[in-house]
């Protein structure tokens, strides 16, 4: 908490520069960070194009991700093999399953 | 209904007779990072199926009101690590080569803006085409594919992830961080060989 100035730019423990902010993007994207962190975050992004237009761009591209990877057809068996794989003593050992 | 200790440790009936009814809803979604883990359409049939009866035989030992998908997920996840991924072990999982931070951003943000009238979801979902995300994707080394399949693909947190893998919080956001850093780099090769971004460098 004492004056961190060794390299004499930090004024202020809250504020964050865009490499304080963009080395925490994934987590921040991710929804990991504690309530404090994350506002501190969106204060920089209030007043940073630069770091809200990367920001935005891997949000979209995490919902890219996950749309495009997520979307594969179930072959038509499958759910019916599986189910009756519920009423089947595999193992002959009197109990089902 | 029945004698303290007779129920012993066979699976009682009435989990069983549940299970089928609270599970299957998330086959699709299971299918889908099987697909993603075995990365063929055979064994990702496969691991669905064992996941479910493995799911089945154990569901006695599921607490009811936990999240059963992550439940499933864990066992999935587990049996793909036990017997599928010893199959196609690659010699060198660990080298992912470095990829500059915001790799993708810096080499396709630009172009991406330029776009009239863009959304930047709309125009990254025309300019990514399905199968090639699910290719780039599915070329990472397993170690990082798997968290990144659990994190981006299925919404799973670090705590769930760390849990399932068996590796420290610290080694799941590492693990991400290099293999989505390595999947953007293959989303952009993948763009730069459709002739969708111009080769040239701006500096």
């Amino acid at each position: 908490m004492a004056d961190q100035t060794s390299d004499g730019t930090d004024e202020v423990v809250a504020t964050r520069d865009c490499s304080e902010t963009l080395r925490e993007l994934d987590v921040f994207l991710d929804g990991e960070l504690s309530d404090e962190q994350q506002s501190a975050i969106k204060h920089h992004l209030d007043g940073c194009m630069d770091c809200l237009g990367a920001f935005d761009f891997h949000a979209e591209l995490k919902i890219v991700v996950r749309e495009k990877c997520n979307n594969d057809e179930m072959p038509p068996g499958l759910l019916s093999k599986i189910e009756m794989c519920f009423g089947t003593d595999f193992d002959g050992d009197g109990t089902i399953g | 209904m029945t004698e303290p200790g007779t129920a012993g440790t066979v699976p009682r009936m009435a989990d069983q007779a549940t299970f089928a009814t609270d599970a299957m809803q998330y086959a699709p979604q299971l299918y889908s990072g099987a697909l993603r883990m075995t990365r063929n359409k055979a064994d990702a049939e496969d691991l669905v199926q064992e996941t479910y009866l493995k799911g089945y035989r154990s569901y006695h030992s599921f607490t009811e009101g936990t999240n059963l998908r992550a439940w499933l997920f864990r066992i999935m996840t587990n049996t793909f690590i036990n017997s599928y991924r010893s199959k196609q072990r690659r010699p060198d999982e660990t080298d992912l080569g470095d990829v500059e931070d915001l790799y993708l951003y810096k080499n396709l943000g630009a172009l991406q803006n330029s776009s009239v009238g863009r959304s930047a979801e709309e125009s990254l979902m025309e300019m990514l085409p399905d199968d090639e995300v699910k290719r780039a994707l599915e070329d990472l080394p397993d170690n990082f594919r798997l968290p990144v399949i659990l994190a981006d693909v299925e919404g799973f947190s670090y705590k769930e992830i760390a849990e399932m893998l068996e590796i420290p919080i610290g080694t799941v956001m590492s693990r991400l961080h290099r293999g989505r850093k390595a999947m953007q780099k293959a989303l952009h090769e993948f763009a730069l060989a459709r002739g969708l971004v111009a080769t040239q460098e701006t500096s």
